[in-house]
């Protein structure tokens, strides 16, 4: 496992900042809400009655001046976007940095499989997810100690779920396009990552959007749907999991008889 | 067992050619000089032999063993030094060495700390604060320090000032002497004549002479320059001439007497003849039409 541990270890101080900020974000965020909660009524019904606007981020499902419903849209948020991008970030560049930094001959001139520097890659980036989320989720259990609110907790750890799995497929995803480049990738990366969440968005606005909920993750990692609903749209989410697994198996097929350039 | 042994070895690459039926082989504690123009296909041939790239038709075996189906097995018992060493930035030294022997599943360190102290490299350095002969010297001790039984040396002196050179060649040649096999790629034309036995010379992704190094040198020629006249003697075997105003210069690789009862016959009022530059004799290989085996 030398290039698993060499990957975390190269990557330590990204992974740091990323997890610190998303943490501290959700963080300032449940912050707010004791605040917003005294003042809410009517924020509430102003929220609910945008239209399109109030659709498209779910505040139609959930009420805005609950903790539950505030957490879901807030946070859901966050960890979305937060969460997707540096899953994108970690998928995109772990196969293509080696060539892209010249240290591909390094690498592969020492006896290993090539099967094996994708696994261990691999595992690099889905251990940090995962590492990641089990710190946000405490750190949000914690927020919500801090603030003397009580988490309904099925509801709360789907949501989490949800967004862990949403995270992996991305990450999964754009580790699968990793294999095919040799460039940074960074804007294809996160270029696919603002897609998929737009597109939710829009589907959630247009009625005649139905078939988006197919092809993103956002849709069945719908924060307000979960809490409402108290469940996660399953085939959706094993969808999502093809998904990723379609990628991890282009980046085994294509990295074991790659090229590698100069 | 032929060390290395290439067998209508061929790379393209889409439809640019790289290599093309290369056959060269290489035997056990041979040190063997590998040269060619730029772009002739040293560096294609050097990264289809490590499984960098794969081939598009032919074969190739390393101690025995299929490059394609071995590799893993192959490369453990392999020491490289690319052309150009790159590593991860902001490691440092002994950090990039340590990652390098835990690839290869070996404790190297009693290795790495002798060739860090003879080579004289700062182990608390950071690799991309290093100068190109720095990084050269983390690229040898990488490639030595598992002590392994074939070395693919890619350009390996250019960047090392003279000391660290001759330090660099007795390495080889200690490892030689314990069995290890040496596959050196090299534009330094002195180093392939000083330290090999034989060498190939590729161009244009072709094999075009694999010999000894004493048969590819011609040591016996030599270069003569005429004064006083500006025509050539009535002699065969004569390379590379060149005539001005009043003097006449050529390489003569034929009987000595014969050369110097023609240039008897003729009125010159000087002479020099010496043997020829080492690039001079190689130069006729690099240059002119190719003519494949």
């Amino acid at each position: 496992m030398t290039i698993l541990i060499h990957e975390l270890k190269r990557n330590r101080i990204s992974f740091l900042i990323w997890t610190i900020s998303i943490a501290f974000m959700l963080f300032i965020c449940m912050i707010m809400y004791p605040e917003m909660k005294t003042s809410m009524n009517s924020v509430t019904d102003m929220f609910a009655n945008m239209g399109g606007f109030t659709e498209a981020f779910g505040m139609d499902q959930v009420n805005f001046g609950e903790v539950m419903g505030f957490y879901a849209i807030e946070c859901g948020n966050i960890l979305g976007i937060g969460g997707g991008f540096f899953a994108a970030l970690l998928g995109i560049g772990i196969l293509s940095k080696e060539e892209k930094e010249r240290t591909a001959e390094f690498l592969l001139t020492h006896p290993i499989r090539r099967s094996s520097v994708i696994f261990q890659k691999l595992l690099a980036v889905l251990l940090q997810l995962l590492i990641m989320n089990l710190v946000l989720t405490a750190a949000s259990a914690a927020s919500f100690a801090l603030i003397g609110e009580t988490l309904a907790m099925k509801e709360f750890l789907l949501l989490h779920t949800a967004y862990l799995v949403l995270q992996l497929e991305i990450a999964c995803i754009c580790f699968g396009i990793s294999a095919f480049i040799r460039q940074s990738g960074l804007g294809v990366g996160l270029g696919l990552a603002a897609i998929l969440y737009f597109a939710n968005i829009i589907g959630n606005i247009n009625s005649s959007g139905e078939f988006i909920k197919y092809i993103t993750p956002f849709a069945y990692a719908e924060a307000s749907d979960i809490i409402s609903s108290a469940s996660i749209e399953m085939p959706l989410m094993l969808l999502g999991c093809l998904y990723g697994i379609a990628g991890i198996v282009a980046a085994f097929i294509k990295y074991m008889r790659k090229d590698i350039a100069a | 067992m032929k060390i290395i042994e290439t067998k209508n070895l061929t790379k393209y690459y889409g439809k640019a050619r790289g290599i093309i039926d290369l056959n060269l082989d290489v035997a056990q504690s041979e040190i063997f000089g590998f040269i060619g123009p730029n772009g002739a296909g040293k560096s294609t041939t050097i990264r289809t032999l490590l499984g960098l790239i794969s081939p598009t038709s032919g074969n190739a075996s390393i101690f025995g063993k299929d490059i394609l189906k071995d590799k893993t097995e192959i490369l453990s018992n392999i020491g490289y030094m690319p052309s150009e060493a790159m590593f991860y930035n902001n490691m440092r030294v002994h950090e990039v060495i340590r990652l390098s022997a835990d690839l290869h599943k070996k404790d190297c360190r009693k290795n790495a700390a002798q060739l860090c102290k003879r080579f004289d490299l700062d182990t608390k350095k950071k690799v991309n604060e290093l100068s190109l002969g720095n990084r050269k010297k983390v690229s040898i001790v990488c490639a030595f320090q598992h002590q392994p039984d074939l070395y693919i040396l890619d350009e390996p002196t250019s960047g090392l000032d003279p000391l660290m050179q001759k330090a660099f060649f007795e390495l080889i040649h200690e490892r030689q002497q314990q069995g290890g096999t040496v596959f050196l790629s090299s534009h330094v034309l002195s180093e392939i004549q000083r330290h090999c036995q034989r060498a190939a010379i590729i161009r244009e992704g072709r094999l075009i002479a694999c010999d000894l190094v004493e048969n590819l040198s011609n040591t016996k020629a030599r270069q003569v320059v005429l004064h006083g006249v500006n025509t050539v003697p009535a002699l065969s075997d004569l390379k590379n001439i060149e005539t001005s105003t009043n003097s006449v210069s050529f390489l003569f690789q034929g009987n000595m007497k014969d050369l110097i009862s023609e240039i008897d016959k003729l009125p010159i009022t000087d002479m020099t003849i010496t043997e020829p530059e080492l690039e001079e004799i190689f130069m006729h290989f690099y240059e002119g039409e190719v003519t494949s085996k």
